[in-house]
């Protein structure tokens, strides 16, 4: 395979394609008609899939910096180059984000009724946003590829949602817009000590590496950055805009919000975060600060989500929950910490978008989601409710799907340094099942009392489509989750050692400037 | 050093004569093999039978031979994998019986999770207890797979129902194969999850279903438990592989705090699992499944796994004297509680599940004294006589319900006040039910007799030890289990009263509808009750064996000795520590003198206890009246479920509802609605573009672009 690929020369352009390719399907879904807008949106993107599938294969796992780097200058008085590149930590997302913008545009076929071009062509703009934003190795252009995304989930949420749609659409505009903006003062600031220190501004991320930061410089910058990305991922307590998000999203946008917009905030950790000021990462005030707020994240919504009575908004505090086990690997700050949180992150992605495709299936059905209209369904949609359970275990964790890998690993390692909140974190693993069966019950047990729950049709061809994949990676990952572990692992590593690698003096000196005084936000409300 | 020994997959042992695995895999590998065949055939009947949902009705399967073949292929699949990976494990138990095996043998498939600093495989494990263990899953299960051909017979879900099975098999045996704590979790959990289909495997009544969700959550309070020690254990030994966890353990010290932080989290897990105080709660309701399983999962697998947990890790049990004692004080209070509450009990499958809770007690008992072969002894035959128990009461319930159903009677089929003098129709079902009574209540020489006294008496010696850490706590242990066992007579001979004996309460036309359960069903009972008449004779003591009661030749010490690699480790740290245990009991007497008093006393209370409940004038169910005063508390359970909804559940809702409506709804959102309204002019700017049309967006998206265009321009 490898070799298949070398012959067609595939490291060398698959990074541009998986950007330029949706942008091209955008003109070709708005030039197609509107009844064949979704056949041409899904066929292009499975051809976007497919060939980011290569990147299995063409990824070196002994590399633990980015590869398949590749730089063009753009604007050259800025210091700003259209400059791409992969490691083991961007490759997952951006294969998940291929992945489940094909499923979820093939789960739009039915839901979305009017305007469908350019509903599909948003749904690449999307895709192509967020294959950016994980691809860029230039602030500048990772910037952009972070503000073009939510162009496009505003509209979606705003234009195809339910009643609420313009509440919540705004509502998730300001939020990461705001938290975005204090990103873009940090990044401009960064690139104003680059420029004192080298001469000329530059944006590229291995270039402002270098920039050494003083200890007090480092925690503002790490609070600006890590503002804007505990919005995104969403960290409490800045995570009501998610449930609204979500129960307003048509089923596809809130597949994507799970899967992968999620992910660009615990991505934004790992990349910038961690790397660009290690000092602050590493200090007591913001390790504790971030882990207690990822504790509270998974014990506090876990309970939030078992009180809903709309079963969508309660995968959606679920989801901020499985977030907050992301945030406790990256701050647990070692090896097995950073691993698990990645795991949790593609399993997260796969488990929660396969729930909310589910719900969206059922909801298609019965046009509505509130628990209590359901009950019995299992008799009369076997293969469904079989589906939903494999789904519903995935996201609770039960070994020998994904969910355990993950969050056993995260757990391991914030357990290491952590012992007390490690402790109180696993307790999210008796409340998880504590939301989630009672779902299950309600809606596929219990008898079958109501003529409409009756009449419920079982999956469809295209359903089972879409959702087989889906749950054969759940249980594949749960019994085989070492090829992704070892694709991983160097990056992690790099990006440990380069926080254990900023000097313990540096250490020293960021304790003395608080103890005089200037004590610093680290971000968070 | 486990590298070492584990060079290319495979274990080395340095002994004259190495035993040869016999394709252990397979023994794995069957029941799962099995369960996607009836998984695949269940889920295309489910499809037939669902449209029948949908018109309103309910599949005619029809009769016998006329069924579709997705009701008779699983007849045969599901008991076939059980046979085929029973043989395959006794071959392995026979190559390993005439080899001597010191060290475990590991084989490796593939490496399940690896990080830079953690490392575990999908690797099992085989020495003398995995291979125990092993043949009564595989064993017991195959006869319950057997039974269950009979009893599910009619039933709609029939490939479904054992296709869980087989799952359950699956789990059961990565659960005492694995060769890790981790993988051993999976297992752990894995059971848990069948438990919880199959305990709702009748989804559409709400009670069952909320049964089987009862169990998986409290059983995820045990698992927290079970996850947190694994960390400790991790931090301890950077591995959680047995072999080489244990073979550092050696270097712990004796007491320290965090191996009884391990052990004592470990046991939390056990007891959410084997249903012990304060975590015994689910089992009771687990009853809601059919039958069988209760027979397989509820009384001889699952439900001990906590005593294997035990005794896998009594390196680790043997170092911390406080854990020790608080498994065997927790075991011997959960073997009294449950057995009051059994007394009062009239669903015949409650007596059943609350004696199991008990004798697991007893296991637990066992274990906490330092007595690991014993506990796993106990394991066994009560593995044979409850089997034999539920299987049997499951016969009765068959019979009950088809007579009832067929004269559209609508009495509880369980309740024992219904029942009544089925002895005369049902004779085969009788006298298997009796011997495994005379086993459960200790008359010799059944098998429960020999496990049982081995528990007791080893409390006594152990409180005697010369150093024993708290003599006066075993000798109330020790007590305890004496009068548990008499009260086990007392509610086992008064429930097969209650059902076989005295007049028939079924009513006249009902009566003649009950029919003994067809051979596909007595048969495992047979094979069963011989068990619980042999099962006791692998392991009596040699005081026992100089008398008459060790039977001479038909007995031997043999599983003392055979299990011996395994726990010789765990008691030579116990001797070094607490020196020889005591020959004498608290009140004078040995061992053979308090054998002969216990089965005496069992034995008596058998006697005295039919003849008070036949002469008793037992009411059916519809007439009986209320109860007061302590039998009531009885009962009711102590109230224990009520008492547990007030102090946590209850509490647990309110809270979330308090988080939701008021810190996420009030506070969060008052506090970025207030934002919001600072930054309406924003929310209205963009608000505008919502009524554009698509004309707009493209054009606002066109903007965009030049803009940046334009700056690259620039």
């Amino acid at each position: 395979m490898t070799a298949l690929l070398d012959s067609i020369g595939y490291s060398g352009w698959v990074l541009h394609t998986l950007i330029w390719m949706p942008i091209l399907g955008i003109g070709l879904v708005l030039w197609a008609d509107e009844q064949r807008a979704k056949y041409v949106a899904f066929w292009w993107s499975a051809v976007v899939l497919i060939l980011s599938l290569g990147l299995w294969w063409a990824f070196d796992p002994t590399v633990g910096g980015i590869q398949m780097e590749s730089a063009t200058p753009w604007i050259k008085s800025w210091g700003v180059s259209y400059a791409l590149g992969i490691d083991g930590i961007s490759l997952f997302m951006v294969m998940l984000t291929t992945f489940s913008a094909s499923i979820s545009i093939l789960a739009s076929f039915n839901y979305i009724q009017n305007r469908q071009r350019p509903f599909y062509a948003l749904m690449l703009m999307l895709e192509a946003g967020v294959v950016g934003v994980f691809l860029a190795t230039d602030l500048f252009l990772f910037y952009v590829f972070f503000e073009l995304t939510l162009v496009p989930m505003y509209f979606i949420v705003g234009i195809w949602g339910g009643a609420r749609r313009i509440y919540a659409a705004i509502k998730f505009f300001l939020y990461t817009a705001l938290g975005s903006l204090l990103m873009l003062v940090g990044i401009l600031y960064l690139v104003y000590r680059a420029k004192t220190l080298l001469g000329a501004p530059t944006f590229a991320y291995a270039e402002l590496l270098q920039v050494p930061l003083s200890g007090t410089e480092q925690l503002w910058l790490f609070g600006a950055f890590a503002l804007a990305f505990s919005v995104k991922i969403p960290v409490f307590p800045l995570h009501t805009w998610l449930p609204d998000a979500h129960v307003e999203a048509p089923t596809s946008g809130s597949v994507i919000l799970a899967a992968v917009l999620l992910k660009i905030g615990t991505y934004g950790f790992l990349r910038f975060l961690l790397p660009l000021f290690p000092v602050a990462a590493q200090h007591p005030v913001v390790v504790n600060t971030m882990l207690v707020l990822a504790v509270i994240g998974i014990i506090y919504t876990a309970c939030v989500a078992a009180v809903q009575s709309d079963a969508k908004k309660l995968v959606a505090y679920t989801s901020v929950a499985h977030m907050g086990f992301v945030v406790l690997g990256i701050f647990a700050l070692n090896v097995n910490g950073l691993q698990g949180g990645l795991v949790v992150m593609i399993s997260h992605g796969i488990s929660t978008g396969a729930l909310f495709l589910l719900l969206g299936m059922l909801s298609e059905r019965r046009h509505t989601r509130e628990i209590e209209e359901f009950g019995g369904i299992a008799r009369v949609a076997p293969w469904f409710a079989t589906a939903f359970v494999v789904t519903a275990l995935a996201s609770i964790g039960l070994p020998g799907t994904s969910g355990f890998v993950g969050e056993f690993l995260v757990l391991l390692g914030a357990f290491e340094d952590h012992k007390g909140l490690a402790l109180t974190a696993t307790l999210g693993v008796i409340l998880s099942a504590y939301y989630m069966l009672p779902m299950v019950q309600r809606i596929f047990f219990n008898p079958l009392e109501k003529q409409e729950n009756r009449e419920i049709r079982d999956l469809s061809k295209r359903e089972i489509v879409i959702l087989a994949p889906l749950c054969a990676l759940m249980i594949w990952i749960g019994w085989n989750p070492t090829p992704l572990l070892e694709r991983m692992e160097p990056s992690v590593r790099a990006v440990i050692e380069r926080v254990e690698g900023a000097t313990i003096e540096a250490r020293a000196r960021v304790e003395d400037e608080v103890n005089e005084g200037q004590i610093v936000d680290d971000g968070q409300e | 050093m486990h590298t070492a020994l584990v060079e290319g997959g495979q274990a080395t042992v340095d002994t004259a004569a190495q035993f040869e695995p016999f394709f252990p895999g397979l023994i794995i590998l069957l029941p799962l093999i099995g369960f996607l065949i009836n998984g695949a055939l269940a889920l295309k009947h489910a499809r037939v039978s669902a449209a029948a949902v949908r018109l309103g009705g309910e599949l005619d399967l029809g009769e016998g031979d006329h069924r579709p073949e997705t009701h008779t292929l699983p007849s045969y699949v599901g008991p076939g994998v059980m046979l085929a990976a029973f043989l395959i494990a006794s071959v392995n138990f026979i190559r390993m019986l005439s080899v001597e095996l010191h060290e475990p043998h590991v084989i490796e498939y593939w490496t399940w999770i690896a990080t830079g600093t953690f490392t575990v495989d999908a690797a099992i494990q085989l020495d003398q207890l995995s291979i125990l263990m092993t043949m009564i899953v595989t064993g017991v299960g195959f006869l319950i797979h057997v039974f269950s051909v009979g009893y599910m017979s009619d039933d709609g879900g029939y490939p479904r129902y054992f296709s869980y099975l087989n799952l359950f098999i699956f789990f059961m045996l990565v659960l005492v194969m694995g060769a890790s704590y981790p993988l051993m979790f999976v297992g752990w959990e894995g059971v848990g999850l069948c438990s919880y289909l199959l305990i709702g495997f009748w989804f559409s009544d709400r009670e069952k279903s909320d049964a089987g969700k009862k169990a998986f959550i409290v059983n995820r309070i045990g698992d927290f438990g079970f996850l947190i020690a694994m960390f400790l254990l991790f931090g301890m030994f950077g591995t959680l592989d047995f072999v080489p966890l244990f073979s550092e353990a050696d270097n712990l010290e004796y007491g320290g705090s965090l191996v009884t932080a391990v052990t004592l989290f470990l046991f939390l897990g056990a007891a959410g699992k084997s249903a012990q105080i304060p975590l015994y709660v689910w089992l009771p309701d687990a009853m809601a499944g059919p039958t069988p399983v209760s027979a397989l999962i509820h009384a001889a697998t699952m439900v001990t796994a906590g005593v294997y947990l035990v005794v896998r890790s009594s390196v680790l049990y043997a170092l911390s004297p406080i854990a020790s004692a608080t498994v065997a004080g927790v075991g011997v209070f959960t073997a009294l509680f449950a057995a009051t509450i059994a007394l009062k009990q009239n669903d015949i499958k409650k007596v059943l599940a609350y004696s199991t809770v008990s004798q697991l007690g007893y296991m637990f008992l066992g274990v906490g004294v330092g007595a690991y072969a014993t506990g796993i002894f106990h394991l066994i035959t009560h593995a044979f006589f409850k089997a034999l128990l539920f299987l049997g009461a499951g016969a009765v319930i068959h019979s009950m319900h088809r007579s009832l159903h067929r004269t559209n009677d609508h009495q509880d089929p369980q309740d024992m006040r219904n029942m009544g003098g089925l002895k005369a129709f049902m004779p085969i079902t009788w006298g298997t039910m009796w011997v495994a009574t005379f086993a459960i209540a200790g008359i010799w020489p059944f098998a429960g007799f020999f496990s049982k006294d081995e528990i007791i008496w080893q409390t006594a010696a152990f409180g005697g030890a010369a150093r024993a850490p708290y003599p006066a706590l075993y000798q109330v242990y020790w007590v305890i289990a004496l009068g548990t066992a008499i009260l086990t007579a007392f509610y086992m001979t008064r429930m097969m009263v209650m059902t076989f004996h005295g007049s028939n309460r079924t009513g006249v036309e009902e009566a003649k509808h009950l029919y003994e359960a067809p051979p596909v069903m007595w048969l495992p009972l047979m094979a069963l009750a011989v068990l619980s008449v042999v099962g006791g004779w692998i392991n009596v003591p040699e005081a026992l064996r100089e008398t008459f009661i060790g039977l001479g030749p038909l007995t031997s010490e043999w599983l003392h000795r055979w299990l011996e690699p395994v726990t010789e480790q765990a008691h030579h740290i116990q001797e070094f520590n607490l020196g020889e245990v005591a020959e004498q009991a608290p009140f004078g007497g040995g061992e053979v003198t308090w054998a002969v008093i216990s089965t005496v006393l069992a034995l008596a209370t058998v006697l005295t206890s039919f003849h008070l409940v036949i002469r008793k004038n037992v009411r059916a169910a519809a007439e009986d009246p209320e109860l007061s005063g302590f039998s009531k508390v009885l009962y009711h359970k102590w109230y224990v479920d009520e008492v547990y909804d007030r102090l946590i559940v209850q509490p647990l809702i309110r809270t979330s509802r308090f988080c939701w409506r008021v810190i996420d709804a009030r506070v969060i959102d008052g506090i970025v609605n207030g934002v919001g309204w600072a930054a309406r002019g924003v929310g209205f700017i963009v608000s505008m573009f919502q009524t554009g049309t698509v004309n707009t967006y493209a054009l606002v998206l066109t903007i965009g672009a030049l803009i940046i265009l334009g700056v690259s321009v620039f």
